[in-house]
């Protein structure tokens, strides 16, 4: 009873501030030109971040005589559609083997670290094992190495399993963040200890509490931590180039770079290639935009 | 009545000291279950490899990954020396120098912008936080084709052509070094709206009482605001931000890769380390550059951490 009162209470004055603040708003010209400036700004800050994108589209549907023309044009003069079938039939451009061996990659990659991160994650919140803190701190002392400067480390380590040129050699040793068990630790420590209890009652062990209970009540937190790890791993480069060196390993952001670098590509394949490869993640973001907010929001910590 | 009651507790008693000891073994297990394939993970892939990294940047690796011949600190010697792996370093000093405080002030200021709006305040989000779905390689490439290609069809020579300027070969020249602006626009093209939402989500978690407060005691005008209300506010977020864009400026490989390659003028530590082991095969001293950069990075989080206080107002 006292709750919602207090709330109300609460809440009152909030809504009438608001309302005094909006009226304040509205009424003096001040304020709407100030509205009218910070839209503008808005628009403008739009357009810049939008052009580079729109940039890619145009030269995708171009020719390249169009496109290295003296008098530049925002608009291309003609749309070229049959660019798209020209660059997934140009035996000299493997483009979808590089889709193929991206999409296998992220999908394997996005799947091994929540299973073995959140499992990890999971035992060191709710398992009370003597060596649990040990194990915990030797994780987080690896947060202090930056993944990107390990890559002669480790690759030292692939080529002695001899796993260059190979999936596993991509994949594997990415799954094992100390970040993201350490992220899902932490959510695991807020998750509320009731539900499990409840599962434990029932005659659930650890694992079945965690995979019946935990996983299917943390839809959205697994969802932000697959959105965030699915795109960082779409779009790594230098780990890729530094195992998938033969071409039918490269993924797609290591051929583009090939095609850009050794410049013997079509310019307009070049640039469809690109948009095709952004295809993916951009739909990511217009359909799980939610998750990849919270995600970044809340875990943001990431890089 | 009495026999049960003296044997009951004795049953009680044998039951827990069973089930105790069985819990105990069942929580090893659980545990290793749990925890056991990250830890075996973790100690090949990033234990071992660090440790025989070490081993190696003690020793003479020239086409081979196995430790060789033992010199000492020789390969530090060499790196430590005038010449390009410190002049990699300079490079790094030189493009946090831009890219940190740049980046920090323009995704602030969205951030704050976006918050003053009602209207279309979720689309414009989404658009500015767009790139980040952009990977490294397709942004070099479209600015090194398309804006800032050094031809006349370039679209920033373009521009500047209306103005009568003359055409800039943007990544081909080093006097002036034009290839910066490149470098840290893609940079700050891809970035901004990552950041932005960190601080869109530190303003988000600021009272608004505070601001009436502020109004009440008579802060006049938005600056005034900012600088006493939501500027400390945000302490927290800005400190991680400054180390994540430290961290991740130090570990800059992509663009500087994709736009200049090897180039002698502009190469990040990274770059440099990369061309080190992968392309000359020179795995000592590419081992040895790994570690001084490690424990470079790991000075400069500890520090920032304890000058800027970081965690502290967690």
């Amino acid at each position: 009873m006292s709750a919602p009162t207090s709330a109300l209470a609460e809440e009152k004055p909030g809504v009438q501030q608001a309302e005094v603040r909006r009226r304040r708003r509205r009424s003096t010209p001040g304020g709407v030109v100030v509205t009218v400036l910070r839209y503008i700004a808005l628009v403008m800050s739009a357009v810049l971040f939008l052009l580079p994108f729109y940039l890619i589209l145009r030269n995708a549907i171009s020719l390249d005589t169009d496109i290295t023309a003296p008098g530049w044009t925002l608009f291309p003069k003609k749309i070229h559609w049959e660019n798209l079938p020209e660059l997934f039939t140009d035996p000299s451009v493997n483009i979808l083997q590089g889709l193929l061996n991206s999409a296998i990659i992220a999908v394997l990659q996005t799947a091994g670290i929540l299973l073995l991160c959140s499992m990890a994650g999971y035992g060191l919140a709710r398992i009370p094992y003597r060596w649990a803190t040990p194990i915990f701190y030797a994780i987080l002392v690896t947060l202090m190495i930056p993944p990107a400067v390990t890559f002669i480390p480790s690759f030292i380590i692939v080529s002695q399993l001899r796993w260059v040129d190979t999936y596993q050699g991509i994949i594997v040793p990415v799954l094992f963040s100390g970040f993201t068990t350490f992220l899902f630790r932490q959510y695991f420590l807020n998750f509320p200890r009731s539900l499990e209890e409840a599962a434990r009652v029932d005659g659930l062990g650890y694992f079945g509490a965690y995979w019946r209970v935990v996983v299917p009540n943390s839809g959205a937190f697994f969802a932000a931590i697959a959105v965030i790890t699915f795109i960082a791993s779409w779009n790594a480069f230098l780990w890729p180039l530094v195992i998938g060196q033969d071409s039918s390993m490269w993924t797609v952001q290591v051929a583009l770079s090939t095609f850009l670098t050794a410049q013997t590509i079509n310019l307009h394949e070049l640039f469809l290639a690109a948009a095709v490869s952004i295809l993916p993640l951009v739909l990511v973001f217009v359909f799980l935009q939610r998750y990849l907010v919270q995600g970044v929001a809340e875990t943001g910590i990431k890089g | 009545m009495s026999a049960p009651t003296l044997v009951a507790p004795a049953a009680d008693a044998a039951r827990p000291a069973r089930e105790s000891k069985g819990r105990i073994g069942g929580v090893t297990r659980a545990f290793w279950l749990f925890v056991g394939p990250f830890v075996v993970g973790l100690v090949i892939f990033v234990y071992v490899p660090i440790v025989w990294s070490v081993v190696l940047s003690f020793s003479r690796a020239q086409n081979t990954v196995t430790p060789g011949e033992w010199v000492g600190l020789q390969n530090y010697i060499d790196l430590l020396q005038p010449g390009p792996f410190l002049s990699s370093l300079l490079t790094f000093t030189i493009f946090a120098a831009f890219i940190v405080p740049l980046t920090f002030v323009l995704s602030l200021g969205l951030a704050l912008l976006l918050n003053s709006v009602r209207v279309m305040r979720a689309f414009f989000r989404s658009v500015y936080f767009l790139p980040t779905a952009c990977s490294y390689v397709v942004a070099s490439l479209v600015w090194k084709l398309s804006i800032f290609n050094g031809v006349r069809f370039g679209l920033a020579n373009t521009v500047l052509s209306w103005f009568g300027v003359e055409n800039i070969a943007w990544l081909a020249t080093t006097s002036p070094p034009w290839y910066w602006l490149v470098i840290v626009t893609v940079r700050l093209w891809l970035q901004i709206g990552f950041y932005m939402i960190l601080f869109l989500a530190g303003l988000q978690r600021i009272s608004p009482e505070l601001y009436e407060a502020a109004a009440v005691d008579g802060a006049r005008n938005a600056w005034q605001t900012f600088r006493y209300i939501t500027f400390p506010q945000l302490r927290a977020t800005s400190v991680a931000v400054l180390l994540l864009l430290l961290i991740n400026a130090y570990q800059a490989f992509d663009e500087f890769f994709n736009l200049v390659g090897n180039s002698s003028f502009a190469r990040p530590p990274l770059v440099y380390l990369y061309y080190t082991a992968q392309f000359n095969q020179d795995f000592g001293h590419g081992t040895a550059g790994a570690v001084i950069l490690a424990l470079l990075i790991m000075v400069v989080t500890l520090a920032q951490g304890r000058i800027l206080g970081f965690g502290k107002a967690e």
